[in-house]
């Protein structure tokens, strides 16, 4: 496999940034996710599409908006839009995974892995981060564990998933990423934040 | 503004792409009537008060819509799928 080169720059390492100096209330990290994956279902083809992509990942997936779920392999996966699916995980092998899961009378299987990066927000202050940034209801009442949604900030489109009570992922097209991971941290400045 | 996006629920109007008048109706494709194509093509009432609009919502779930919205106040009056709603027509 090619060593795939992360986005973010020289600038994006680690190390407290901002105002720490009663702690860092989150922190930033790009996240090794070697398989992304876009699945869609033709119309009336929401549901088999769900069953396949939960029987191939071994996830518990439902239909319907926003919802999503998560294995312990560190494969997730979240509703974006009317039956379209966020899939990712650790291995770049996932896209040929879900090609042969998901027979074309269901749907398409896109491998984004290239062209996406994810970065992970967690701690205490993750939501009053991403609250600056996306006019969305973040607690954890509205927006639970495991769903997710497709958003943008200004012209970026931004795919969140909410990985725990504190912890979020964001995907972000590669050739935005730089961008948006320095929009980001400026945005967690006033609670300090660690890059790891 | 808020339109409130059938799959995702209230989102702000930065995520939507405007994408034109939904009450035009297309000509026969076979038609050669240049004043019916003139219309379809160009010509629009610009009604001040209720209209049927066609919108994307680029910034989220990518989903086509058709908005009934209130050209004077902006109100929106009714948000839904063009899939199953898309009557190439009357106004609504
Ligand atoms: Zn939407």
């Amino acid at each position: 496999m090619v060593e795939r080169a992360s986005p973010l720059g020289s600038d994006f390492r680690p190390g407290s940034y901002g105002d720490f100096a009663n702690g860092a209330e989150v922190t930033i990290l790009e996240l090794d996710r070697a398989g992304i994956v876009e699945a869609t279902a033709w119309p009336g083809q929401e549901k088999a599409l769900c069953e396949a992509l939960a029987g191939a990942c071994n996830l518990r997936l439902s239909a319907g908006s926003g919802n999503g779920a998560a294995n312990r392999e560190g494969v997730c996966a979240f509703n974006i839009g009317p039956g379209r699916f966020l899939v990712s995980g650790p291995r770049e092998t996932l896209a040929g995974q879900l090609e042969s899961a998901v027979p074309d009378t269901i749907g398409t299987v896109t491998d984004l892995s290239h062209g996406r990066t994810v970065l992970g927000i967690e701690g205490p202050k993750a939501e009053w981060v991403l609250a600056k940034l996306f006019a969305l209801d973040f607690a954890s009442a509205a927006f639970p564990v495991h769903s997710g949604c497709a958003t943008a900030h200004h012209e970026i489109a931004v795919q969140i998933q909410r990985r725990g009570e504190k912890r979020f992922e964001l995907y972000v097209s590669r050739s935005f990423a730089r961008s948006f991971a320095n929009t980001l941290r400026r945005a967690a400045e006033d609670v300090g934040y660690t890059i790891k | 503004m808020l339109i409130d996006c059938p799959h995702c629920g209230p989102r702000d109007l930065a995520e939507f792409s405007y994408q034109g008048d939904a009450t035009r109706t297309r000509p026969d494709p076979a038609s050669t009537d240049t004043q019916a194509w003139l219309d379809y093509v160009y010509n629009r009432p610009n009604p001040a008060g209720r209209h049927r609009e066609y919108w994307q919502h680029t910034g989220g779930c990518r989903a086509h819509l058709v908005v009934e919205r209130d050209t004077l106040t902006h109100e929106i009056h009714a948000v839904a799928p063009v899939r199953g709603n898309a009557k190439s027509g009357d106004a609504a």
